[in-house]
């Protein structure tokens, strides 16, 4: 059977998966709406929590981005790694402790403020609608590539499937379709990764076969020769100031998203919030430790198997010519001597690779069977879909639950409510679609927001709103507003207009990182030069500072 | 119930001191003093940035979750069976 075909059998029958986890787990009130009936098992939350966070570009831009970044490229690999810890020791288990549906349920009561509650509520739709325009043109591109559909027709299927299952199930849907996706993604990154490794080095398991074959010596040796820095070389990219600043601002924002938070809401008790947090940086650490491996593998095989071959050699490889085709690879004799040639100099390599052939083209260059291609086609189909899911259910709750339950019509009907939730998520599909349709062009800059963005406002809030009882609605709203504000004032005036990057030379990426820490002294400052919050709020804080009675929680 | 939080935050003040130390310390600070250092044939820095740290991230959320299972029942505050 050709791939095309395959392709066609496997995406067909992972959306007959999801399609029929929606259908069985439809849900008839909010709580099942929202937080599945918190009844989520704990290892199955840590996998879908898993697959909400790995998105179309984790799964397929993320290795080669490290491909090309080299050791830099850790502030990915750690950054997008490292805020779970902080997730599970600082705010996963007494978040579920309070126990009701959203980010800014927490954020609204605990600073006894409606102003409060709004502020979130936007920021969290802000967030999640950057983010998901992203995974909706990631599933126009994969059916795009693979099938040989329009990517316009692409997103429209994304978006029917997408909209069936949330809108039936929700947040319990939702769940349980990731869980599936997980195993598809994972399955989808992982045979190809063991499959090369097994081929280059002997040995199956990428970990091990990255840490002690000798490849990555051979690659720095290469990557000399043809004069670019080694490829364990730290800081040949970025500063080492900038490159703790990206980390601390990445691990931080994942910390803040918040549709990673409300999964926590989802789990039967604090203890299984714990144990799902430790469930999901595992089934994560599956991938983010295999890409580096995949990373330097790629990047080892692709240069050793163009850079100093003849243009018919190259020929003679099927899989560079499939993929000449499709614009990603690129090779061209510019000098005339009939050899193809890498230099660090863009202007005068003969060899042009995009980042996202690392991931895409490793089946075909492992020479792997048909079907495997086939499957990465659907796992970045799963990896799409999945985060798109839950960044959907977070603009629905913020905006049908925070908006128009808490601060609209707070005497709405239970099946008033769900109906509400279910438009919502039905129009943020919509308007996702239209941007994965017609993408604006500063999605990458958007993306640098949306993590600056959520570490600079949610986190140190919420931190504060655990960990230190005298924080005071002044103080978080003064926090707030001096994180946000400097944070945003740096990047668009960094991104869009020109201004240099006058605080320390570091980026806008990592600038989140600044304004998180301007948040945390502002809302501390601020709430000892101003009254101490009510005492039921201080017996608030007290008591999702123990696990007993989680079951329990009410629902507002 | 004091007690308890007072272990909790020093549980976490150690955990996170740890954290820091793989991510900070070891794979971006020492970044270049670690380099000439091999484990297997990697430059130590740069196994801790793309390997390690994130094995010890996953040990420290299972270390947190298993002593905070023995605090909760210390200190009388586990849930019940649910």
């Amino acid at each position: 059977m050709s791939v095309e075909i395959w392709t066609y059998v496997l995406v067909g029958i992972t959306f007959a998966v999801y399609l029929y986890i929606g259908y069985y787990n439809r849900v008839r009130d909010t709580r099942g709406f929202y937080v599945a009936g918190q009844g989520v098992p704990a290892i199955a939350n840590g996998a879908a929590t898993g697959a909400d966070w790995m998105s179309a570009a984790s799964f397929i831009s993320m290795a080669g981005l490290i491909s090309f970044m080299g050791y830099d490229g850790t502030v990915y690999l750690m950054g997008w790694t490292g805020g779970y810890v902080l997730l599970a020791l600082l705010l996963a288990p007494y978040l579920r402790k309070f126990g009701k549906y959203t980010v800014p349920d927490f954020v609204g009561d605990r600073y006894y403020s409606s102003t409060a509650r709004l502020v979130a509520a936007i920021a969290a739709i802000f967030v999640s609608m950057t983010y998901v325009a992203g995974q909706m043109r990631g599933v126009g591109v994969v059916f795009s590539r693979f099938l040989g559909v329009p990517i316009t027709w692409g997103v429209v299927i994304g978006m029917c499937i997408v909209a069936f299952f949330a809108i039936l199930g929700g947040m319990k849907g939702i769940t349980w379709t990731q869980v599936a996706q997980y195993f598809v993604l994972i399955s989808a990154f992982m045979i190809p990764a063991v499959a090369l490794a097994w081929t280059l080095t002997g040995n199956p398991i990428p970990q091990l076969s990255f840490t002690f074959s000798d490849i990555v010596p051979r690659l720095n040796q290469i990557q000399v020769d043809l004069g670019f820095t080694e490829y364990t070389q730290p800081f040949s990219n970025k500063s080492m100031i900038d490159v703790f600043c990206i980390t601390l601002a990445l691990m931080v924002g994942t910390a803040g998203l918040p549709h990673i938070i409300v999964r926590f809401y989802t789990v039967r008790s604090v203890r299984a919030a714990r144990y799902s947090a430790f469930w999901a940086l595992f089934f994560i650490t599956l991938l983010y430790t295999t890409a580096p491996a995949l990373a330097a593998f790629a990047r080892y095989n692709l240069i050793n198997s163009i850079h100093g071959k003849t243009v018919t050699e190259i020929q003679e490889l099927d899989w560079a010519v499939s993929w000449e085709e499709t614009g990603l690879l690129g090779f061209e004799d510019k000098n005339g001597n009939g050899i193809i040639e890498m230099t660090p100099d863009t202007t005068t390599s003969e060899i042009k690779v995009d980042r996202d052939i690392i991931v895409l083209s490793t089946p075909e260059v492992a020479g792997l069977a048909p079907w495997v291609i086939a499957l990465v086609a659907a796992g970045g189909l799963a990896a799409a879909l999945s985060t798109a899911a839950g960044l959907l259910l977070v603009i629905s709750s913020s905006f049908a639950h925070d908006i128009y339950t808490r601060l609209i019509n707070p005497k709405a009907s239970e099946a008033k409510r769900l109906l509400v939730g279910r438009f919502t998520i039905l129009g943020g599909i919509i308007v996702a679609g239209y941007f994965g349709i017609n993408p604006p062009g500063f999605v990458a800059e958007v993306v640098a927001f949306a993590f600056g963005f959520a570490a600079a406002s949610f986190f140190p809030v919420i931190l504060l709103g655990i960990f230190d009882k005298r924080t005071n609605k002044e103080g978080a709203i003064a926090g707030m507003l001096v994180g946000l504000g400097f944070t945003g004032f740096y990047i668009i005036g960094n991104r869009f207009f020109g201004m240099p990057a006058f605080f320390f030379d570091i980026s806008a990426q990592g600038i989140g990182a600044v304004g998180m820490v301007f948040n945390l002294v502002t809302a501390f400052v601020v709430s000892r030069l101003t009254p101490p919050p009510p005492q039921e709020i201080q017996d608030m804080v007290e008591s999702i500072r123990s696990p007993k009675g989680a079951g329990q929680a009410t629902h507002a | 119930m004091r007690e308890y939080w007072k272990k909790n935050q020093i549980l976490i003040a150690v955990l996170l001191t740890i954290w820091a130390i793989v991510s900070f310390g070891f794979s971006i600070f020492g970044a270049r003093a670690l380099y000439s250092i091999k484990i297997g044939s990697l430059p130590m820095s740069f196994w801790w940035a793309q390997q390690g740290s994130m094995f010890v991230f996953v040990i420290l959320i299972f270390v947190y979750a298993r002593v905070m299972d023995k605090l909760d029942k210390k200190y009388g505050v586990e849930e019940g069976d649910e």
